[in-house]
């Protein structure tokens, strides 16, 4: 099943984080919103996107064992909560470690990676995850 | 407004019920239900179904018509409808009927939960519970639902000094209670060693920390009318029901090992009900995984939850019974009839019909059903006068 | 005269012995090492393709430069293993990189040297005052059959160079020198490239990348004493050394540009990555040949001066190429073929 437009629609944030800033309050978000649910009403027409650094610490972590099927190849995998830089929690993969190694407050940094792929002949899907620094 | 009550109950055997649709499931529970409330279909003004995902199931939507028609009902026109608030979607659906017989828009409800869960393979299954996480910038990344579980216990031991058998301990209760209900998916007694030593599912939970693939059905039947109160054999008071939500992923939370809208709905719960926590004699909480099972008590008896657990006291003959069915872990979760389980478990207790597994002198049953990790969360409370 | 304003590169963490590839096929390691100087290749994740490594190693060259993304007006991506056949890395580049959409761009396919003809292009736009700077990138994710010799060598890896008017190291000329000379493709729909054997030596390697360097010394009127540093096409270490050695180059003038034996051929990205590594180093005045070969066949050409600008120029912004090949995590035969989708999996 294509679910091209739907990926399409993301890709700028899931490229290069590029989240939403409240110009109301001056709170990032990331994912994106359109409302600020400080501000509210407030807050509409006032979200503006704003480009993550990709720097953070981890917040939490686990290793994937029973992991989902797109990801089998790198099972077992390390899923985190990270801490950026300025501010908002992101949850992703971390990569190219050895999951033993991996403690709560690690620097990392975002990498482009392919994330998903719709099979042998549909469209591949890019997204950020991290790696330590 | 009138006070409602729970007339009926009725439930299949939670497992892997390989030779039983969901429309075979639903069916039967609703017919149990039926029966135990002495009632016949012309006596229900409403069915509200509970199912979380059975488009991707079984790949039917439709399904609360679906069951009513192969109820053999479809000649009266009997309203139905689904309702679907992720794994809450059972508590939400007697949530939602509560109010309406409540309101006294419709007298008597027939409030049916059903998932039909075993019809693809257990990978597949996994991607499905992934459904009620943020499909863009959770599971599209590689989370599962255990993962998300998983960072909650994580820095629960971090920041709070949590140890693993805090929560281990869950499962182990679980299954004891489970032990003694004939209609529980699993009957083993285990271990808190076995918990731990488990096969890992997402670190540090493993596959014992975590709620079964069931298939399963319960309903349960509520009315305001007088005459059908006065002849069913045990009526049950729903005293109160509340629901709150917080955000639908972990990472839009200010803290990720609390349960905010818990806190909320049991505490409005309590208010509506007029009693409080003391007075509860006996709880079922959404056990999908052990870690969210102890967060759910840290918000109902804050630090007192830890050392109540140590001190075994969530066992059915101790001072706080928790989830003596079996919970989710055991008894089993099929995701959208756990919440109408509850009900129908509650209401066995407090008739005095749980037989092994019976808490003494219980008068107020609260049943708390959960969407997703803290996301929603509906609390009812069921009680004798 | 076009200039390189920045430079970035990326390899990928893991990497394979030839020792580990030599066991499974019974054969004596130290023909690979010692014979075609081969010693370990990077081994792209199952997550990397030839679009994540060319955004890692732009996004690198581009925080390096300190220069506004606006001003970029071309990107060309050279690469044999385009992670589609019909729909351009550069295209998802320009969304991944936040360039702007009025960009000139296209993927090129020339083998081992599309990379460097993506440079040349962009040299050509930024000389007629078409572009005020552009991205060449070279990447690849290149495959060998199992078993076949170029298992050993055919790695991943990438670099990109920003070239505009005013840079760091002035580019004096290019020159290219192209035959048809079939020693090495990969037909249409085929999974894995083949090669004429000792076919690829003589007279396609050799031959076209000694005709590159001595016709660019004849035109610039140079010897390889004049250079203080000369890297060339590294399909494994044997080839780039004695092609150094024919043109009368010392080896302390190709040691710094010579990574294959220790990340293998990276194809597109091969000379380009080597030539990034001696830029690290590289001090005002020093100049440098560097020359490209592509089976097909042909080579690219370049006369490079380093300039002044080297000095402000914030090489630490990104994490050097040195850097990230000394990080490698070690894998085994068994991962190495999980990780390039060797194994056929269900569904497959
Ligand atoms: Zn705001």
């Amino acid at each position: 099943m294509s679910e091209v437009p739907r990926f399409w629609r993301e890709a700028k944030h899931r490229y290069r984080l590029v989240g939403t800033r409240c110009e109301n309050c001056n709170t990032l978000y990331f994912p994106p919103r359109d409302i600020c649910p400080k501000c509210r009403r407030e807050s509409v027409g006032k979200m503006r996107e704003e480009e993550l650094s990709g720097e953070g610490e981890i917040y939490s972590f686990t290793i994937v064992h029973d992991g989902l099927e797109q990801f089998k190849l790198q099972v077992p995998y390390v899923m985190a909560l990270i801490k950026t830089k300025e501010g908002p929690l992101v949850t992703g993969q971390i990569v190219d470690c050895d999951p033993s190694e991996i403690k709560i407050g690690m620097n990392v940094r975002s990498v482009l990676r392919k994330v998903r792929t719709e099979g042998k002949s549909g469209i591949l899907q890019y997204g950020y995850k991290f790696e330590l620094k | 407004m009138r006070d409602v009550y729970v007339v009926g109950v009725g439930t299949t055997r939670y497992g892997e019920l390989w030779d039983q649709s969901l429309r075979d499931l639903a069916s039967e529970a609703g017919l149990r239900a039926l029966v135990d409330a002495g009632l016949k279909a012309e006596d229900i003004d409403a069915l509200y179904g509970a199912n979380t995902s059975s488009g991707q199931f079984i790949d039917q939507e439709h399904i609360a018509a679906l069951i009513s028609d192969y109820s053999g009902i479809s000649e009266l026109g009997i309203p139905s409808i689904r309702i679907e608030a992720g794994s809450a979607s059972g508590g939400a659906a007697l949530h939602q009927a509560f109010l309406a017989v409540k309101s006294g828009q419709y007298d008597t409800i027939a409030v049916g939960g059903v998932e039909k869960m075993t019809d693809v393979p257990s990978e597949v299954a996994n991607e499905i519970i992934g459904g009620s996480l943020d499909a863009e910038w959770e599971t599209f990344l590689g989370a599962t639902e255990p993962s998300i579980a998983a960072l909650i216990a994580r820095r629960h031991e971090y920041d709070r000094g949590v140890k693993r058998e805090n929560y281990a301990i869950l499962p182990v209760i679980s299954h004891k209670h489970a032990s003694m209900n004939e209609t529980s998916h699993f009957k083993n007694v285990i271990k808190i060693d076995d918990v731990i030593n488990a096969s890992l599912v997402a670190e540090p939970l493993t596959v014992y920390d975590t709620a079964p693939v069931s298939d399963g059905a319960s309903a349960v039947i509520i009315t305001s009318d007088k005459k059908k109160i006065k002849s069913a054999s045990n009526p049950i008071k729903i005293k109160s029901s509340s629901m709150a939500n917080d955000f639908l992923s972990l990472h839009d939370r200010n803290r990720i090992d609390t349960f905010k809208a818990v806190k909320k709905s049991t505490s409005k719960a309590l208010e509506g009900a007029g009693i409080t926590l003391e007075k509860v004699d006996g709880f079922e909480i959404h056990d999908s995984y052990s870690i969210a099972g102890l967060i759910q008590l840290e918000e109902l008896f804050g630090k007192e939850a830890l050392r109540m657990s140590e001190n075994g006291e969530y066992y059915y003959d101790s001072s706080c019974p928790i989830n003596v069915s079996g919970g989710l872990k055991a008894h089993g979760n099929p995701l959208g009839a756990t919440g109408v389980y509850q009900a129908v478990e509650a209401t066995i207790q407090l008739r005095g019909n749980a037989g092994l597994r019976q808490v003494k002198d219980s008068r107020n049953f609260m049943i708390h059903n959960m969407g997703g990790l803290g996301t929603t969360s509906v609390t009812t409370i069921l009680g004798v006068e | 005269m076009s200039s390189i304003v920045s430079y970035g590169s990326y390899v990928p963490r893991f990497r394979i012995k030839a020792e580990e590839i030599a066991r499974i096929w019974g054969e004596n390691p130290e023909n690979i090492k010692g014979g075609l100087m081969i010693y370990s290749k990077s081994v792209p994740g199952p997550d990397e393709d030839v679009l994540t490594i060319s955004a890692e190693a732009a996004k690198n060259a581009i925080k390096r430069s300190g220069i506004d993304k606006s001003t970029i007006g071309a990107i060309f991506v050279g690469s044999e293993s385009h992670p589609y056949a019909v729909k351009p890395t550069a295209s998802i580049l320009v969304e991944a990189l936040g360039l702007p959409n009025s960009i000139h761009s296209a993927d090129y396919e020339f083998a081992c040297k599309a990379g460097t003809a993506a440079m040349q292009n962009v040299m050509g736009l930024v000389d007629s005052g078409m572009i005020e700077n552009g991205l060449a990138i070279g990447a690849d994710t290149s495959q060998g059959a199992p078993g076949d010799a170029l298992e050993y060598s055919a790695s991943a890896g990438g670099t990109a160079y920003i070239i505009g008017k005013k840079g760091i190291a002035d580019i004096n000329r290019t020159y290219s020198y192209t035959t048809d000379t079939p020693d090495f493709w990969r037909r249409e729909g085929e999974k894995y490239p083949s090669h004429g054997g000792r076919f690829t030596g003589e007279p396609a390697y050799f031959k076209h990348v000694l005709m590159g360097a001595k016709k660019m010394m004849e035109m610039q009127n140079t010897k390889p004493t004049d250079y203080d540093y000369a890297v060339f096409h590294q399909p494994n270490g044997k080839f780039p050394t004695r092609a150094a050695k024919m043109l009368g180059f010392k080896e302390e003038q190709v040691k710094d540009g010579l990574l294959t034996p220790i990340i293998g051929n990276t194809y597109s990205a091969s000379m380009m990555i080597g030539l990034s590594a001696i830029l690290e180093k590289s001090e005002p005045g020093d100049r440098i040949l560097a020359v490209a070969f592509g089976s097909g066949a042909g080579s690219d050409a370049f006369d490079i001066t380093v300039n002044d600008s080297i000095r402000s120029f914030n090489k630490n912004a990104a994490t050097g190429v040195m850097d990230q090949i000394n990080r490698p995590i070690w894998v085994d035969y068994a991962n190495y073929v999980k990780y390039r989708g060797k194994i056929l999996m269900r569904g497959e």
